[in-house]
């Protein structure tokens, strides 16, 4: 008999469980039926391929080149910006500029470097889809691209601040920022205090991801949520 | 070139395009018909709502970053502080001058 999921239990053979023969919770390994932008990406690559337009090693190549591009790099510009008033400065003025001095780019983006201070705290978001510096921070965690955090950060980032830990002062401002169109964007958090002499290498540690996006401050000297 | 000063204050076009004109706009749509203040001016870049559908020839249009406050957008129904604000890209042909 086929295996169908409304099959009814009156056949004789032994069950060991007597409920109502359903999987329980599982995701499927394969999402039935595949989406239509499914069908298209596959379609696409593979005509780019039979073309000769493009190879699957390049696909790949490019697969593995995109998860190379990690937040520890946003975390070195943070920590060299923290430790070097000069290089801060430029970071500041031109973001772009700033990270090409660490080897980094952002290709036909603006990106607009903005600076969490004891009065002000940046806060990224995208409404409309999911822009984010991905050549500095890689990319980007599944939550920011959820429909609840696009949609709530922007009406109650406090809550949301909140529920990634962060409890900020009323007198600080919660700056959100929509990234829309031809920027994106990188918070440089406040150095923690605790850390007078610290390498830039120990100092990038505490720049974190949540930190860089601003929905969180960077992590104290133990290596905790500040 | 650039229509807007910056502290000017402005209005986002309270319009609502659907299909078949353009699709690929920019513009959240919980900021048409707002007011805010224009902040910083980035320069002139290609219009998105032309580049989505091949149009590449097309003239650049300055974008800006324009500042809300909470209050205009939500009026009090939402989880913020009173200083709290919002800072968005909008490109100056969804902008409107408010004297």
């Amino acid at each position: 008999m086929s295996h169908d999921h409304d099959h009814d239990h009156d056949h004789d053979h032994h069950h060991d469980h007597d409920h109502p023969h359903d999987h329980g919770p599982f995701q499927p390994d394969i999402k039935e039926p595949t989406e239509e932008w499914e069908f298209l990406e596959i379609a696409m690559r593979e005509l780019l391929i039979q073309k000769g337009i493009i190879t699957a090693r390049e696909v790949e190549d490019m697969i593995e080149e995109w998860d190379g591009k990690v937040p520890e790099n946003g975390a070195r510009v943070v920590a060299r910006a923290w430790t070097d008033a000069a290089y801060k400065a430029r970071l500041l003025a031109d973001g772009n500029a700033g990270v090409q001095e660490m080897g980094m780019d952002l290709p036909g983006l603006k990106l607009v470097v903005l600076e969490n201070t004891p009065k002000v705290h940046h806060m990224i978001v995208c409404t409309l889809c999911s822009c984010y510096p991905r050549t500095i921070l890689g990319l980007p965690p599944l939550w920011y691209k959820s429909r609840a955090y696009r949609t709530r950060t922007v009406r109650e980032p406090r809550a949301v601040l909140a529920e990634f830990g962060t409890e900020l002062p009323d007198s600080v401002e919660v700056r959100v920022v929509d990234s829309t169109a031809d920027c994106r964007y990188l918070v440089l958090p406040m150095r923690p205090e605790g850390t007078d002499g610290w390498s830039t290498d120990e100092l990038a540690r505490l720049a974190t991801r949540d930190s860089m996006i601003g929905t969180a401050q960077a992590l104290n000297p133990e290596g905790a949520r500040g | 070139m650039a229509a807007f000063e910056i502290g000017q204050a402005v209005k986002v076009r309270a319009e609502h395009p659907l299909r078949p004109q353009p699709i690929h706009i920019r513009t959240p749509w919980y900021l048409r018909g707002k007011h805010g203040v224009v902040e910083r001016r980035f320069g002139e870049f290609h219009n998105p709502e032309h580049l989505a559908v091949g149009q590449y020839d097309t003239p650049e249009v300055t974008l800006y970053w324009v500042r809300f406050t909470m209050d205009e957008l939500w009026a009090g129904e939402g989880s913020y502080g009173s200083n709290d604000s919002l800072i968005v890209e909008i490109y100056e042909h969804w902008l409107v001058s408010q004297f």
